[in-house]
């Protein structure tokens, strides 16, 4: 058991490392107002977070992480480029289902965090070098994902704009996007709803519902999706080896699906700009889903730093671009930010001294 | 000694005692019926208390009591965790409810879980807030949607008449336990057939640890029960 003395000492050391880097410390509260959270993250966070009340402020949030509250503090008062590092509790629910694991995770823990708002094309490379860097006397394994190919991809498919849009929107629900591009790639005969007596009730309007029924009705807005796209889906969904081999095959796979293109020069770029910091894109985990599996608010790269030998643990480092999360908490002003944490508890258990 | 917890009121009581009567047990309140006390009959070391069958699956998990008697739903709503706590041991046949997702009936475009799916989502955009599902079992609620991957739509919190809210707009759906399917139909809701969260019963549930003692084998013999494999 490492004492918690020891793990705030690690994290205060990270600290300064991303003081060092330029940022400026900041303290956000550890109440936070629920209803951002709940609109952001949905009914997920109710089972992740603490919520509680309070008399005055209505439904509260312990701290679920610092993102929300940093980009929230930066929206009303920062200037760009900002960079930004904070340590401190968060504190998460673990309510494992119907049985209760033998090592259950902590309820609280310490993040150390970064956060960049820049539009400098080099950002994502300087947050993902210096979480490099202070990591490295971890051996940890890092991964790399990218949500601007996945959803470049699906935003050029000869679909519908609203169909592109739904596959966009459900691209983190895995079981539900195979199902709509299934349905998409057949010939879907028209639906027929069957008029019924029931009095109308709710908030949701007819108007809604009439909208809706002649959507379907009217069948599919264009031919199917010929099988070939679902296939080169498959193939990008699954790119996954050292990062300058999964950027040959992500070249190959442009060829078939054009609208990747940029993305892929995209990451080809990041990936010299990390090069160019010193560091050896070969020993880069590449993984196209990566970012599928992360919060639903990373639009563009996604990384994490696992220790390979505790496949029980969860990263000991994670983050990415999160450009859609500004646009959503900025009421339509949107700002380029990436950023990410370190789990100093889990760094002090590996004792290997980082920074 | 073993403590046998049963509902303390209603058809899930009298259930329960017919249950255990056709299995050669007699359990009977002593005194009025409106004294929460009661004794058993018919075998050796088993004693009875009757309380509120929503505090059964906490006083289980507990070990305050060693057995009980209490819905499938309440063990999973109320214990997260449930199977490393207890162990049903026989489902009971009687007390049949299920907890099931239902719509307004006038929403004639909803017929499955995709189609609310994508109602949730065109209404969040519509409305600028996550369509509102009224429930007091929140655990099984989110762990069904989680699991069958629905998104944008949030919980609000509801102990009784809960059929009300959507004419109340305080929510546009509903979740909750039915056994015939009535009050729904009566609040213009319908089920929606691939939303069955859990088909509850009454169960009889024992302590983790009591089910290792030969006293709760016993009983399970006389019961005619299988014996259980911890």
């Amino acid at each position: 058991m490492i004492p918690r003395t020891a793990k705030s000492a690690v994290g205060r050391r990270i600290l300064d490392a991303f003081r060092a880097a330029g940022a400026v410390e900041v303290a956000p509260d550890i109440l936070l107002p629920a209803d951002t959270l709940l609109d952001l993250y949905g009914e997920d966070i109710r089972a992740r977070a603490y919520l509680t009340t309070d008399p005055i402020r209505g439904e509260v949030a312990l701290r679920p992480d610092f993102t929300v509250p940093v980009v929230e503090m930066h929206m009303a008062q920062g200037a760009e480029p900002a960079r930004y590092c904070y340590l401190g509790e968060v504190f998460r629910k673990q309510d494992h289902g119907d049985t209760r694991p033998a090592h259950p995770r902590d309820n609280e823990y310490l993040q150390a965090g970064f956060e960049l708002f820049s539009r400098a094309p080099d950002a994502d490379a300087e947050v993902f070098a210096l979480f490099h860097g202070i990591l490295a006397p971890c051996r940890l394994s890092a991964t790399m994902g990218d949500m601007d190919l996945l959803l470049d991809a699906v935003a050029g498919l000869p679909l519908s704009a609203p169909r592109r849009a739904l596959l966009a929107h459900h691209i983190w629900r895995p079981g539900r996007f195979e199902r709509l591009l299934d349905r998409f790639s057949a010939v879907e005969p028209p639906r027929h709803f069957a008029i019924n007596g029931a009095p109308w009730t709710g908030l949701r309007s007819e108007a809604e519902m009439e909208a809706r029924i002649s959507r379907l009705e009217a069948g599919a807005e264009g031919p199917p999706l010929d099988p070939a796209w679902r296939t080169r889906l498959h193939r990008l969904f699954s790119v996954a080896g050292p990062a300058p081999t999964a950027l040959d095959e992500l070249r190959i796979l442009a060829d078939h699906i054009p609208a990747i293109a940029e993305a892929v020069e995209r990451l080809s770029a990041r990936l010299n700009a990390i090069a160019a910091r010193g560091i050896d894109p070969a020993a880069i985990r590449f993984d196209a889903s990566h970012g599928r599996h992360t919060m639903e608010y990373y639009d563009g790269m996604t990384f994490s730093f696992t220790a390979e030998g505790r496949p029980d643990w969860p990263p000991v480092a994670s983050g990415g671009r999160y450009d859609a999360l500004t646009r959503v908490l900025g009421q339509g002003e949107a700002i380029p930010a990436v950023g990410g944490i370190i789990r100093p508890g889990l760094v002090a258990e590996l004792e290997c001294a980082p920074c | 000694m073993l403590k046998l917890g049963l509902p303390s009121k209603g058809r899930l009581m009298e259930q329960s005692f017919d249950w255990f009567a056709g299995r050669g047990i007699r359990l009977s309140r002593s005194g009025s019926d409106r004294e929460y006390a009661a004794r058993a009959e018919g075998v050796e070391g088993l004693s009875l208390v009757l309380l509120s069958a929503g505090e059964i699956p906490r006083e289980l998990a507990a070990g305050r009591i060693h057995l009980g008697v209490t819905g499938s739903d309440l063990i999973r709503e109320k214990l997260a965790g449930w199977r490393s706590d207890v162990v049903e041991l026989a489902p009971m046949g009687f007390g049949h409810a299920d907890l099931v997702l239902a719509v307004p009936a006038c929403w004639r475009d909803c017929e499955t879980l995709d189609d609310f799916a994508s109602i949730a989502r065109d209404f969040r955009a519509a409305h600028g807030f996550r369509l509102r599902i009224a429930t007091k079992y929140h655990r099984l609620v989110r762990a069904f949607l989680s699991e069958h991957e629905v998104a944008d739509y949030q919980l609000v919190d509801s102990q009784g008449a809960t059929e009300g809210t959507v004419a109340n707009l305080t929510a546009e759906a509903i979740a909750d336990i039915t056994s015939t399917g009535e009050t729904l139909r009566a609040n213009h809701l319908k089920i929606l057939p691939d939303a069955v969260i859990h088909e509850s019963q009454a169960t009889l549930v024992a302590n983790r640890r009591a089910v290792e003692t030969g006293a709760t084998a016993e009983l399970a013999a006389h019961l005619g029960l299988p014996p259980h494999v911890a």
